[in-house]
């Protein structure tokens, strides 16, 4: 199976990665590799087969209804590289 | 030529739980920027997501509510795009599996004809948190507090064919998560925000026409203006021979105009995918029973009570029922005033229009319906002249006073009503008038002496300082001067 440089440049702005054109060409190769290591698993036949949702075979257990948190706004900001008045500060974001 | 138009909604709908869907954060409005996003809400590495088991059980009483079928087995799903405000670079939501399934909302029109809208699904899902474009050294402020809250997203199928009748769908969900107290129905805070799906087709044609997507409207007013924008919009670019462009819009109610947010070839791609880090919930039979147990009094309930047992009118009672906290203060108002019309009339008009004017809601109101209840007890009893009853409502909306009694003896309102002391104020009025007195008993036409009667209630009034009962004034008057 190939993959498309079209479809590696869409896919990198979407996961937000600069990919120069030199690594797009490498991409190609490796990513078109593992592509066809999953393309056998459609050899499979999976007609009579339910979609999984979780590898375990659990449900999920839920929480009361209960506020158990505390405010650690110093704790959590004094890693973060910008904050005023409070907020996180992150570059300017245009809608 | 003639159009269809074809409205379908989606509309976010923050559930009034204590905490946030994933973890043990408050959710209370207002407080500090940040102080309420722990180191889940943050995204921090290693931290698990946990339901909140009331989200689920708020979801589910909706589902009940709706006519819905509830999602035995319901499948969270991570939905891939890079935002600030969104830490995980995800948000959680449900996609194939939602927790509530196909069902229905009955509405009620103006013309007095009732339709159906279908609702296609309504999933849980987190909110995002907020950006503040104020200029922080040209850096954008975030404010994760809202991160992580709450939402159900109900999304009806394409059944709505006008603004009026989107319009009153959106206000009987309202009416609907504001009854069942899973939301507190704030559209100023955001608690329920509508996205507006709209086309336009050939009239009588069987093929949907290209959509756009209006969103974030947190009013009826503003949903009403942009629906009428957005079908202006396309009908002139259908009647011009151009093609409807799939987009999202964004509507500047304040300016009445909207622009393109994004078209469809840069929509995101949003890669959803089964959430790893949850398992898959289940929902068994107690837990669904619990819930429908929980169920309160619907709106079409409390209508049809209302109707019944007040003897209102489908009007009033429409109106009285609709919001469950106006519904609440309605019944507080007659327990304590007997008069369920007086006490419909005053809600409905001074009530109402104290409240818009300062655009407050119900539980905002600075006077209780024990209060108000207390005031129609004294309108009904003829204390108070409909004059009078204004200046009581005005002292206990401003506060000054909170006794209804006490602001009737403070301000000297109780209307006279003892028709001995009347008629001698008629008496005395009637002798200083001799020229009017004379003019009335000589006309012939009953309409113009009628009309001659308000001559004399001026002076009256003043005699009495205002105090004297104008009905029975009125009535004394016609007898003595017919005599």
């Amino acid at each position: 199976m190939t993959i498309s440089r079209k479809d590696i440049e869409k896919v990198a702005v979407l996961a937000r990665i600069k990919v120069d054109d030199e690594q797009v060409a490498a991409l190609e190769k490796d990513l078109g590799n593992i592509l066809d290591l999953v393309d056998q698993l459609g050899a499979a036949d999976t007609d009579s087969v339910e979609p999984m949702a979780h590898p375990l075979d659990a449900v999920q257990r839920l929480r009361p209804d209960v506020v158990t948190e505390t405010n650690q706004r110093e704790a959590f900001q004094a890693i973060a590289p910008a904050t005023e008045d409070g907020l996180y500060l992150v570059p300017r974001v245009i809608e | 030529m003639q159009w269809d138009i074809v409205i379908g909604l989606e509309i976010h709908v923050q559930l009034a739980t204590q905490t946030k869907i994933f973890s043990g954060s408050s959710i209370a409005f207002g407080a500090e920027p940040n102080t309420q996003a722990n180191a889940v809400d943050l995204a921090m590495p290693g931290t698990l997501p946990v339901p909140n088991e009331q989200a689920f059980r708020y979801a589910v009483m909706f589902g009940l509510a709706t006519n819905a079928e509830i999602g035995r087995r319901s499948v969270f799903e991570r939905k891939n795009y890079f935002y600030p405000d969104l830490p995980k670079g995800y948000q959680t939501t449900q996609l194939a599996q939602p927790i509530v399934g196909p069902g229905y909302v009955d509405i009620d029109l103006a013309d007095g004809s009732t339709k159906r809208v279908r609702i296609h699904h309504a999933h849980l899902e987190e909110d995002a948190g907020k950006s503040l474009h104020e200029d922080y050294h040209g850096m954008t402020g975030i404010d994760l507090n809202r991160a992580g809250t709450p939402l159900i997203e109900v999304v009806t199928e394409p059944d709505m064919t006008s603004a009026e009748e989107a319009v009153a769908f959106a206000r009987k969900l309202h009416s609907l998560v504001t009854s069942l107290g899973i939301c507190d129905g704030d559209m100023s805070q955001g608690s329920m925000r509508f996205d507006v799906n709209i086309s336009l087709k050939p009239k009588g044609s069987d093929t949907l026409g290209t959509r756009t997507e209006t969103k974030n409207l947190n009013s009826f007013r503003f949903m009403e203006q942009a629906i009428a924008h957005e079908v202006e919009r396309q009908m002139d670019i259908l009647e011009d021979g151009g093609v409807i462009v799939q987009e999202t819009r964004l509507y500047n109610g304040d300016r009445d105009e909207s622009r393109s947010m994004r078209s469809k070839e840069e929509a995101n791609d949003y890669r959803y995918f089964p959430c790893p880090d949850l398992l898959p919930v289940e929902i068994d039979d107690a837990f669904i029973e619990d819930a429908r147990a929980r169920l309160p009094e619907l709106p079409d309930a409390r209508k049809a009570r209302f109707k019944e047992h007040y003897g209102l009118n489908d009007y009033d009672a429409g109106i009285l029922s609709a919001d469950a906290r106006l519904a609440a203060f309605f019944e507080q108002t007659v327990e304590h005033g007997k008069d369920a019309k007086l006490a419909a009339n005053w809600i409905q008009g001074e009530f109402s229009a104290r409240l818009n004017a300062e655009e407050k809601s119900v539980a905002e109101a600075p006077i209780t319906g024990a209060q108000l209840g207390a005031l129609v007890t004294r309108i009904a009893d003829n204390t108070l002249s409909s004059a009078g009853a204004k200046k009581v409502f005005e002292a206990l909306w401003s506060g000054e006073n909170d006794d209804v009694d006490a602001i009737i003896e403070a301000k000297g309102l109780k209307q006279v009503s003892d028709t001995g002391a009347l008629e001698s104020m008629v008496d005395e009025v009637l002798a200083g008038m001799p020229d009017q007195v004379a003019q009335y008993q000589q006309e012939s036409d009953p309409k113009k002496q009628k009309k001659m009667l308000g001559g004399f209630m001026g002076p009256l009034m003043k005699a009495s300082k205002g105090q004297g009962n104008p009905k029975l004034f009125n009535e004394i008057l016609v007898r003595k001067l017919g005599g």
